[in-house]
């Protein structure tokens, strides 16, 4: 220690807001360029038409809000790889709930089946101190147990349930559709379809565009509504309350928390009932999208949720773009031609690492460049080579995006700093 | 002696009565007599041929447990044994069903094939995360559902069976050379002979074998010092000279190669199976888990938790026609897991702070003030 201040150099002050917003639209104006040059080569409009967009959202919900779970209960402290086995306590009490009273009592069941869970695990890691990844595993395991046996004993002998599937819900949650811009209803009167006409001129850039947000706006059932509108409620909820503060405190430092009065272990107990409620609804959202529970349902959604929210950076804004992304890689698999949408988007890759690779050189990386062009190559080639992609291949993009993404941004990641590690009163 | 076998049973007994409890009350919730249904349980299994299929059933169990425990005892959460285990499984099922050699070569090239498959799946985890920082649970996670679409298109494109049309999705049926036979003989030969149509299965002893494997590469020799050591105490391991990555990279390996071998007493020693198809367990990875948990990671507490598993599941294949779902026997399984994890924590720290204190008055003349940080149970908030 010198003992003497030394003014921060020029080069290290971190860049302005301005800067990296001009920045991210710059990088999301290449990405639709790119898309749309990949849709008019393939001649395959659904892959940024708004149909397919719309898909991507309904199943970018589930992942989005498992994601967020896994940042409420990681800013609190709990690493919560248990959210995949909440998520399925959710799917059970909503497809109970939602057969038995209806589709909003689904959501409600889904929250509190998932938020018992959350808590289950807190007793484990915040009370008793048990390793997190260890809780986790086990909840993951007992979980789809409990929904079985639950099944067993609510849908056997039901008209239309067995022990794999609930007789289905009783009623449709109902949908939105904006007026003006994608002519949604107003008071009865139908509105212009703005985004509808622009997406059908097929202009470059534009239609993707206009796909795009139509895609977000048209036919988006309330509980996806309301999966976005929690997105915003809890980036306000952690970053603009002191209920927040404090559930990031005990993330963060808990022993600090603590000496300023803060009940860590009450903070943990929270942000996993809200973690586990967040799940819980994930599995919700399942249920109301095909309209009943069915076993194995969640098929590892928790975990991809948890791998948007690392590759979101604990974010929740990167969480959601994270779960986009996921999202629309699991949608396409569910439009008419899953296997031509698969090689256009191949195509689409091969341009971006083409066009990442053209900035690196630019920019002088040159090992970078010919890594990013080699694997540019090997997409041309598997677009040109492969005519039709195997169904079970296809069933595989999701994940191979999210290894790939959470390969190539894991190192610029910061995670809460004492998130995982057991704390007691008295620890320093 | 009697002292340590004491303290390593309370907890899982401790876990046996509270998940009986639990189960005891969810059955009564849902309308069902829980005294009747464990003593139709009990008779399930109090029988020389359920002990054989208990005995046959936690063979893979056991495999799968010790696979994920190489990994848990360096802090390394392979949560992909699934997907290491189907793919060592298909391509050693196929490998095994293609090549013509003699006996004593047949079920040694298998094992070569599943575990190099295994271990190299596992592998590509391990090169992630000491190249990229890729964090072990999730990408393990990923190849799980890649190595699950993976083998399910190279079953159907590339390895089946053509015979029968190819109607089936599944590989050829091992031929006799590689097939390993049942340990009935063996009994005989002692005097004890088994009801017809009872077989204790060929692949106990090598399970044996992996288990005693196991512990001497963990208590006997260097690779299993550092293991500990790393898991431990990373900062302590490097600063011994141990490396980190290549620690991860050979850890990783070696889970993933025993995880290669779920798959095979199914394909060598199950007469039901002896080929890879759709009936083929996919889920026993992530029982594994959950042994490797329940078992504290050692060898003889993974085969007791294997065990324990087993025989619930077998007690609980008789009571559908006493109206009690069977599914009763995960609730079992699930209870007794989340106490026993508990437990375990609970117990240990116990120790630890009467060790931490029986050190401090050992050395001291004065009891010093008591230390902020010395974990005990109940301190919290």
């Amino acid at each position: 220690m010198t003992g003497t201040l030394t003014a921060p150099a020029e080069a290290e002050r971190p860049p302005l807001i301005a800067d990296t917003r001009w920045r991210m639209f710059a990088i999301v104006m290449v990405g639709v360029a790119v898309m749309s040059t990949a849709r008019l080569i393939s001649d395959n409009d659904d892959l940024t038409s708004s149909g397919t967009f719309g898909v991507a959202l309904r199943t970018a919900a589930p992942i989005g809000l498992a994601g967020l779970s896994g940042l409420v209960a990681e800013r609190s402290g709990t690493i919560n790889i248990g959210l995949d086995g909440m998520m399925v306590m959710g799917t059970i009490f909503a497809g109970w709930w939602g057969w038995e009273y209806g589709p909003w009592m689904a959501l409600v069941g889904g929250i509190i089946g998932g938020m018992m869970g959350g808590l289950v695990m807190s007793v484990a890691t915040t009370t008793f101190g048990v390793n997190h990844i260890v809780a986790g595993v086990a909840i993951n395991l007992i979980a789809p147990g409990v929904a079985r046996f639950m099944a067993s004993e609510l849908f056997v002998g039901v008209q239309g349930g067995s022990v794999t599937s609930s007789p289905g819900n009783s009623g449709d949650i109902g949908s939105f559709t904006m007026p003006f811009l994608s002519g949604g209803d107003l008071f009865g009167w139908e509105s212009p379809d703005i985004l509808g006409w622009l997406e059908d001129q097929g202009w470059f850039m534009i239609a993707d565009v206009a796909g795009f947000f139509k895609g977000l706006t048209t036919s988006v059932t309330w509980d996806v509504v309301l999966t976005i509108g929690l997105f915003f409620g809890i980036a306000y909820l952690l970053w603009h309350t002191p209920l927040g503060l404090r559930l990031r405190f005990s993330g963060e430092r808990p022993s600090a928390a603590d000496s300023l009065g803060v009940s860590v272990h009450t903070m943990r107990y929270i942000g996993m009932a809200i973690s586990g409620g967040l799940a819980g609804m994930g599995g919700a959202v399942l249920v109301l999208f095909a309209n009943r529970y069915q076993e194995n349902q969640v098929a590892g959604r928790g975990f991809l949720g948890l791998a948007t929210m690392i590759f979101g950076n604990w974010m929740p804004a990167g969480t959601a773009a994270g779960a986009g992304l996921f999202g629309y890689a699991q949608g396409i698999t569910l439009r008419t031609n899953p296997g031509d949408l698969v090689r256009a988007l191949v195509l689409a890759a091969a341009i971006g690492l083409a066009v990442t690779a053209a900035w690196l050189v630019y920019r002088r990386s040159v090992r970078g460049a010919g890594t990013v062009a080699a694997f540019a190559a090997v997409s041309f080639w598997a677009y040109f080579a492969v005519q039709e992609p195997n169904n079970q291949l296809v069933f595989v993009t999701p994940y191979v995006v999210t290894l790939i993404a959470v390969t190539v941004g894991a190192q610029r990641l910061r995670p809460p700093a004492e998130e995982g590690i057991p704390w007691f009163k008295g620890m320093q | 002696m009697l002292n340590r076998i004491w303290r390593a049973s309370l907890a899982p007994l401790i876990a046996g009565v509270a998940a009986i409890l639990i189960s005891s009350i969810a059955l009564w919730l849902s309308g069902n007599d829980p005294v009747e249904a464990f003593r139709e349980m009990w008779k399930t299994i109090d029988s020389t041929e359920s002990v054989v299929l208990i005995i046959n059933r936690a063979v893979p169990y056991y495999i799968a447990g010790v696979a994920v425990a190489i990994g848990f005892k360096m802090n390394l959460f392979n949560i992909g044994s699934n997907g290491q285990y189907l793919l060592a499984a298909l391509i050693a099922g196929w490998a095994g069903a293609e090549v013509d050699l003699p006996p004593l070569l047949h079920v040694p090239f298998i094992f070569v094939v599943a575990i190099a498959v295994g271990g190299a799946w596992a592998l590509i985890a391990g090169i992630l995360n000491v190249t990229r920082n890729v964090n072990i649970v999730i990408s393990t996670i990923m190849l799980n559902y890649i190595a699950i679409g993976l083998s399910a298109f190279l079953l159907a494109e590339v390895f089946r069976d053509e015979a029968n049309g190819g109607l089936v999705a599944q590989t050829k049926l091992m031929p006799e050379s590689a097939r390993i036979p049942t340990l009935n003989r063996l009994f005989e030969l002692v005097g004890f002979d088994f009801a017809p149509g009872v077989d204790l299965y060929g692949f106990l002893p090598f399970a044996i074998a992996l288990g005693i494997g196991y512990y001497i590469l963990l208590n006997r020799s260097l690779f299993g010092y550092d293991l500990k050591l790393s898991g431990l105490n990373p900062e302590a391991a490097r600063s011994a000279g141990v490396n980190p990555k290549r620690m991860v990279l050979i850890t990783m390996f070696l889970s993933g190669a025993c995880a290669g071998l779920i798959g095979l007493p199914f394909l060598l020693a199950d007469p039901n199976f002896l080929k890879y198809g759709d009936a083929f367990p996919t889920t026993i990875g992530f029982t594994g888990l959950g042994l490797a948990l329940l078992g504290r990671n050692s060898p003889i507490g993974i085969a007791g938790a294997a065990l324990i598993w087993a025989t619930i599941e077998r007690a609980t294949q008789r009571l559908g026609p006493l109206g009690v779902p069977p599914e009763i026997g995960r609730i079992l399984q699930g209870s007794f897991l989340l106490v026993a994890v508990i437990a375990y924590e609970v117990v240990r720290r116990r120790n630890d702070a009467a060790a931490i204190a029986a050190a401090a008055a050992a050395t001291s003349i004065e009891r010093p003030p008591p230390q902020p940080g010395a974990p005990v149970v109940g301190a919290t908030s």
